[in-house]
């Protein structure tokens, strides 16, 4: 049967940022797919030598905006580990507090982008109608929407009063219930469950060895999170990963779906134990040596590492994100599929791509 | 130094990767980083398992030929890729290899991160 080689990106209606693949396909079948980066590659590694090890922290906020607060998280816990700095308890509950409400407008915001990837409108328009709550308690918490600026090399820069802790509650209450309200709709609805169910499989083997993170992992049977090793202050909550077994679009979608109840409760939680005291230590010295920190992002595991040299600048800075782990898997999940499955099939992989080339 | 890591060499780099992946540990990343004083490069390998972080630290001289360990683990490949573009540390055999324009125009000869740029000139002398 005669192959053609068609372009998918880097601009589709289906995706925020661009990606081009490369797809061999018979007839109307996928048999393969050949990334192709570099339309949105920014080198911001390389600005540790131009900008100090302080000023990185913006740097690294604009890795990804959508979870600008967690790459500045694990920026800070990297440097902090080579200036041996212990930050206060209630800094890492207030870091706990402000990653948890970017996974839940992360996941809220994937979720209304993937009905509207199959043409879901409405669904779109309600997924995005809860998030604007969580966008109004950082706006009101942080001073922005998304890129946040709370943390800084030694705590957090700002605090939360008894008043906005329990405005946050609230404000927590309505997304969840509204969130239950589009439950039986996104994971029963016919056109749903018809686009992702037995779509894009993953299976169990082909996530560990292809190197799967996050909601992509997870949805394929692994119950790993790195939430688990207790950064910052999970060690002192209690949650279980959200785990699936079908690998299929389907299946990621759940997981997605679910870790939003995780995170409310984990925000509940981190606001009951939140305990009193600085938010921030003064940073003494400068960074020297290595250190290699990793947190879990809304599309999954991300890793820093860190070179110090003794200078107001790192020798070296390394990001790895999240998307750039799940492209290797997405090349599994495209072969065997029908074109038109294609666009569900990237989507799922909650895809960033200013984070995966930085 | 990091935490639960083990120096490799170019020969014993393959072995050890393989011994990795038998036991079942995931591949988490790759790390370059140039050893300016040294005129090498460090290449690290992050690997996990159950949560449990473990590096290979491969030092090597700036000229020297990496095997490529994407044949072993092929999410490897967008790693070396990026290594190759960025730092122009000389992987061969890399499963897709992109030539040094994975991120980079193929017209661009020098390495971003790294004033060296043995790969890409190598390649470009070829070329003519």
């Amino acid at each position: 049967m005669a192959r053609t080689v068609l372009p998918f990106g880097p601009q589709h209606p289906v995706l925020p940022e661009p990606i081009h693949l490369k797809l061999v396909i018979e007839e109307e079948k996928v048999v393969e797919a050949i990334p192709n980066l570099g339309y949105v590659h920014r080198g911001l590694e390389k600005l540790v030598d131009i900008r100090d090890f302080n000023q990185m922290v913006n740097i690294c906020e604009r890795v990804c905006g959508i979870c600008s607060c967690i790459h500045a998280v694990n920026y800070c816990m990297g440097t902090e580990q080579l200036l041996s700095l212990e930050v206060p308890t209630r800094a890492n509950y207030l870091r706990v507090i402000w990653m948890e409400l970017h996974r839940i407008h992360s996941h809220l915001l994937w979720l209304g982008l993937f009905a509207d990837g199959f043409g879901f409108e409405s669904l779109f328009m309600q997924f995005w109608r809860i998030r604007e709550k969580i966008m109004d308690v950082m706006e009101s918490t942080a001073g922005n929407r998304v890129v946040i600026s709370v943390n800084i090399v030694g705590g957090v820069r700002r605090d939360l009063s008894a008043e906005q802790t329990k405005w946050i509650l609230e404000e927590l209450d309505k997304v969840e219930k509204g969130v239950r309200q589009l439950e039986s709709t996104i994971l029963n609805e016919y056109t749903v469950c018809k686009r992702t169910k037995g779509i894009g499989v993953l299976t169990k083997e082909q996530a560990h060895q292809l190197g799967a993170v996050g909601p992509t992992l997870r949805g394929s049977g692994w119950a790993q999170d790195v939430r688990m090793t207790g950064y910052t202050a999970y060690g002192d909550l209690d949650f279980e990963p959200v785990v699936e077994h079908d690998g299929d679009c389907y299946s990621r979608t759940k997981v997605r779906f679910r870790e939003i109840y995780v995170a409310c409760d984990l925000v509940r939680q981190a606001i009951a134990k939140l305990p009193a005291g600085e938010i921030a230590v003064k940073v003494k010295g400068k960074p020297d040596g290595e250190a290699w920190t990793r947190v879990e992002q809304p599309r999954g595991e991300l890793y820093y590492y860190h070179k110090g040299n003794g200078t107001n600048h790192l020798a070296r800075l390394r990001i790895r994100t999240p998307t750039f782990a799940n492209i290797p898997p997405l090349l599994a999940m495209l072969p065997g599929i029908t074109l038109a499955d294609v666009p569900i099939v990237v989507l799922s992989i909650d895809p960033c791509i200013s984070c995966t080339e930085r | 130094m990091l935490p639960n890591e083990q120096a490799v060499t170019l020969e014993n780099l393959l072995p050890e990767v393989q011994k990795r992946f038998d036991e079942g540990l995931r591949l988490v990343g790759l790390t370059a980083v140039e050893l300016t004083d040294q005129n090498a490069f460090d290449v690290l390998y992050h690997f996990d398992k159950d949560l449990n972080v473990q590096h290979l630290r491969l030092t090597v001289p700036k000229e020297a030929p990496v095997p490529s360990t994407s044949g072993i683990y092929f999410l490897a490949l967008l790693a070396e890729n990026e290594i190759k573009d960025q730092f122009g540390v000389n992987f061969q055999n890399i499963l897709i290899d992109f030539g040094c324009a994975l991120y980079m125009e193929p017209e661009v000869v020098t390495s971003p991160f790294c004033k060296f740029t043995y790969v890409k000139k190598s390649a470009k002398e070829g070329e003519e």
